[in-house]
């Protein structure tokens, strides 16, 4: 009797859990969010522990092949990047509503329009979009201890429907590579209202406080905000020697 | 003998033998109710009832395991449960109940309640005047669950009857869509209005639907309504095109009427008042959530009963370290210095709290450390143990640290620490803090007194507390009169309205009518209703909530009357006391204002978060369902 228990539970250790194990998705799906090939900057994620909509911008995909279906969010990095491990499979990518400082396509009953994407193996996919406006030729320097730096704003949405005005243009000065407006030790703001030519901006910080411990340099970035959309655009990340 | 047996075994069968077969399967349960016994009886018909009033959701309330829900926002730093403070976003599900991930959408609890409405009124045992209050008290909890819902997620599908499968393999005709978001508040409106008369008109009525409380909810639930109306044209992109989420701005008047109708039905019936026994401002403040024999303010509240099973552990959490009556609990929930400066002054004024003369270290010397705080708003003391203030008659003990003669900070690691100072052993560190990340002790200079229950034994795991969750009092009817006659620009009325409530805060200089403005009945708001389950949905319909949570690392306002001020962060106070023997300020107390280091981000309230995410498990079992805006 005892043999054959042995015998049975040998058998059940052998064959045991083989169908209720998945493989892990091993596919990278990654890319870009560009305009004309030049990719948009943005707000960092600071991505909390299985909390899912704590991105500033985020894609989601919709895989096809299941009834019941949930959504994937992919954070944008500050450098304009995603990139999500995926099962292989046919996916519906989109841009849900309000995210991002660009307009994204919509259907004929205004919902986000998708985007077929097949998933076999790793891929990457810069996806176009048509942002409100650019950052163009972003100028940093220094005097004392006071940031100054100059962009100039290229207005690529002209039309009166879709067209935004400037909220403000602010510059960012941090300790750490993450430059934006939640994380700044130092910032200037300059209203739209005040903008005299959108070609030319210019701020300056007041004087940077003593940095503890000490650091013989800081991180700057120039963002725009645009009335009526939350998320900003920024300039990228520039290194400052003090 | 076997004669016997034989006769013994006849007369057993013939007398004593089965019952017929369906009364023997038939046994009555000893351990389940039906339906028909339960509704039968209205002793039973109140214990369904109690079931369903048990479930009503508080989204923050002075409940087991829900502290650090309190400190979502600029009201208070969470000391021992920090991720909050090193959040940038809420998420887009928020908030939910208790846990704020979970979309609320308790469809299980409505069905529930149609149920009860439904069995009452086909109950044939009960009296009339029975069953007309049990089924005024299910409309008054399924209309409480609407309000509840709308002012999470707008507009939803509106059900009013109890839905049955006909098992037919498809559940397509079950499916409802979202109602209009207006279409939701004037049900809940129409609801209170319509059971108002059948409720009860008992004041000492506290756990149950009454008279009053349909009152109450009828102008919170109007005063909302109006307000998304008037400022939802403050933010155009949070709306649907179907009018599931947002109110047009033509209704505004309409609902500051009903609000302030319903508001003034109330104060005019005399049935409440406001508190107003104890002789010290503060204390008495406190009492309002402390003192249940003939409280004459509170309307609606959730109780708790020592030894019953129900108690809760807001005081075990709450209890200043010092005087803490359960080894290292205590101290959880700090309240920020963003709250504790909004108190204006007694001369109506605002002004941040005099700590120095411009630079941090060009203190201001107090005697003692509560002088800092004389001469505001009683209700600050009423709502938050400062530094020198006594709890359960004992001193809480907070300060950061020594000053020494040459400028030098000299503090601890360890509550009520000892260090030798030039030879003599000294106490470094107040025995209730505060030590940065030391979880429970006054991280940011403050704790709680709103709720706290001073009675001995309330901070022991085995007794815990028996203070009320209150739901609803006056003070906010008077508030909600208050605003609903500022906007319909009846600013005399509101003046009158709101000195009842500044009065009883001791700010008796009265506000003139012309000094009554938006600014002034959000700051009002603010300062009376603290920590009471009103921050969120105040700032979600004035349509605030991304203006003064805007993600943006804003240093603590200098103008905290200032309704638009961001308030992204919270600040502490920590106080520190000169030790400097023979020196002139020896003894004294000076303030210092401190981010503290775990507080890493800044808070944006983002336009997707106006309405909450209606998850994709929902939308999946029912595609009419539209999801809300900027998602």
């Amino acid at each position: 009797m005892k043999t054959y228990i042995l015998l049975i539970a040998t058998f059940l250790t052998l064959t045991g859990c083989a169908y209720d194990n998945f493989e892990p998705p091993k596919s990278t799906f990654e890319g870009r969010l560009v305009y004309k090939g030049e990719p948009l900057l943005m707000q960092s994620a600071n991505v909390a522990v299985g909390n899912n909509s704590d991105f500033p911008v985020f894609l989601e995909l919709w895989q096809k092949a299941y009834n019941n279906r949930s959504s994937i969010r992919i954070p944008i990095k500050q450098d304009g990047t995603f990139s999500s491990l995926l099962f292989d499979g046919e996916y519906k990518l989109i841009v849900p509503n309000g995210q991002g400082p660009f307009l994204w396509k919509r259907t004929a009953s205004n919902t986000p329009d998708s985007l077929n994407v097949t998933v076999q193996g790793s891929q990457k996919l810069d996806i176009e979009v048509m942002p409100y406006y650019m950052l163009r030729n972003p100028k940093m320097s220094l005097s004392g201890r006071k940031v100054s730096g100059s962009v100039s704003l290229e207005k690529v949405i002209t039309d009166a429907t879709n067209g935004k005005a400037v909220e403000r243009v602010s510059l960012y000065v941090n300790r750490t590579q993450f430059v934006d407006a939640g994380n700044s030790l130092n910032k200037a703001d300059l209203a739209g209202a005040d903008i005299k030519d959108i070609a030319n901006v210019s701020l300056t910080t007041a004087d940077l406080p003593a940095l503890v411990p000490a650091q013989a340099y800081v991180y700057a970035r120039i963002g725009l905000k645009i009335s009526g959309v939350e998320d900003m655009i920024y300039t990228p990340v520039q290194k400052i020697d003090l | 003998m076997k004669k016997y047996i034989f006769s013994l075994a006849v007369l057993f069968s013939l007398t004593t033998g089965c019952k017929n077969d369906s009364e023997f399967l038939n046994i009555k349960s000893t351990n389940i109710l039906l339906i028909d016994e339960v509704y039968g009886d209205p002793r039973l018909v109140l214990s369904a009832a109690t079931e369903l009033y048990n479930r009503i959701p508080d989204f923050q309330e002075p409940g087991t395991g829900t502290i650090s829900i309190f400190a979502l926002f600029d009201e208070a730093f969470s000391s021992g449960d920090y991720p909050r403070h090193q959040t940038r976003e809420y998420d887009y599900v928020f908030p939910g109940i208790n846990n704020p991930e979970v979309t609320y959408w308790d469809y299980g609890y409505i069905r529930e309640i149609n149920l009860f409405i439904e069995r009452v009124n086909a109950a044939t045992k009960l009296s009339a005047a029975d069953k007309a209050r049990f089924v005024a008290e299910g409309r008054f909890l399924r209309a409480n669950v609407y309000f509840e819902l709308v002012r999470r997620l707008g507009g939803v599908p509106l059900i009013t009857e109890s839905l049955t499968y006909d098992y037919s393999g498809n559940a397509a005709y079950l499916r409802k869509p979202r109602a209009k978001e207006s279409e939701i508040y004037d049900y809940v409106i129409s609801e209170f209005e319509a059971i108002k008369s059948i409720l009860p008109k008992t004041p000492n009525e506290k756990s149950r639907a009454t008279y009053g409380l349909a009152l109450a909810a009828k102008s919170r639930a109007a005063l909302y309504a109006a307000s998304i109306a008037k400022y939802g044209v403050n933010t155009p992109t949070v709306t649907l095109p179907g009018g599931e989420v947002g109110i047009p701005v033509a209704r505004a008047n309409g609902y500051y009427q009903t609000a302030l109708e319903a508001a003034q039905e109330l104060i005019n019936s005399g049935q409440y008042s406001l508190y107003q026994k104890a002789p010290d401002l503060s204390t008495n403040f406190a009492n309002i959530f402390l003192d249940k024999a003939n409280n004459p303010e509170v309307i609606f509240v959730e109780d708790y009963k020592l030894q019953s099973g129900k108690v809760h552990s807001f005081a075990l959490d709450n209890q200043p370290r010092a005087v803490t009556e359960e080894g290292e609990r205590g101290g959880r929930l700090n309240p920020s210095l963003n709250l504790v400066q909004s108190f204006e002054k007694l001369d109506n004024t605002f002004a941040p709290l005099p700590i120095n003369k411009g630079a941090a270290t060009d203190y201001i010397y107090y005697d003692k450390p509560e002088d800092l705080f004389a001469g505001r708003d009683a209700r600050l003391r009423g709502t938050v143990l400062v530094p020198g203030d006594l709890f359960k008659n004992r001193s809480i003990d907070i300060f950061a640290g020594l000053i020494l003669g040459n400028g030098s900070i000299l503090s601890g690691d360890q509550l009520g620490q000892l260090k030798m100072v030039n030879g003599a052993s000294v106490q470094v560190v107040g025995l209730s803090g505060p030590i940065e990340g030391y979880d429970g002790s006054a991280q940011s200079g403050f704790y709680m007194r709103k709720y706290n229950d001073p009675v001995t034994g309330s901070g022991q795991i085995g007794t815990m507390s028996e203070v009320w969750n209150v739901r609803y009092r006056y003070a906010e009817v008077l508030l909600n009169a208050a605003e609903a006659a500022f906007e319909l620009g009846q600013n005399a009325l509101a003046a009158g309205y709101m000195k009842q409530v500044r009065d009883r805060a001791g700010l008796t200089k009265a506000l003139t009518p012309s000094e009554i403005t938006f600014d002034r009945i959000v700051h009002e708001r603010k300062v009376e209703l603290s920590f009471e389950n009103h921050i969120l949905w105040d700032m979600k319909r004035w349509r605030l909530a991304h203006v003064v949570w805007d993600g943006s690392n804003s240093d603590l306002t200098t103008l905290p009357g200032k309704a638009t001020e961001p308030s992204t962060r919270v600040f502490s106070l920590w106080p520190y006391k000169i030790y400097d023997p023979g020196g002139p300020n020896h003894n004294k107390w000076v303030y210092r204002k401190v981010l503290s280091g775990r507080v890493t981000q800044s808070h944006i309230f983002r336009l997707g978060n106006y309405y909450a995410r209606i998850n994709d498990g929902i939308i999946n079992n029912n595609p009419t369902i539209l999801r809300n805006p900027n998602q």
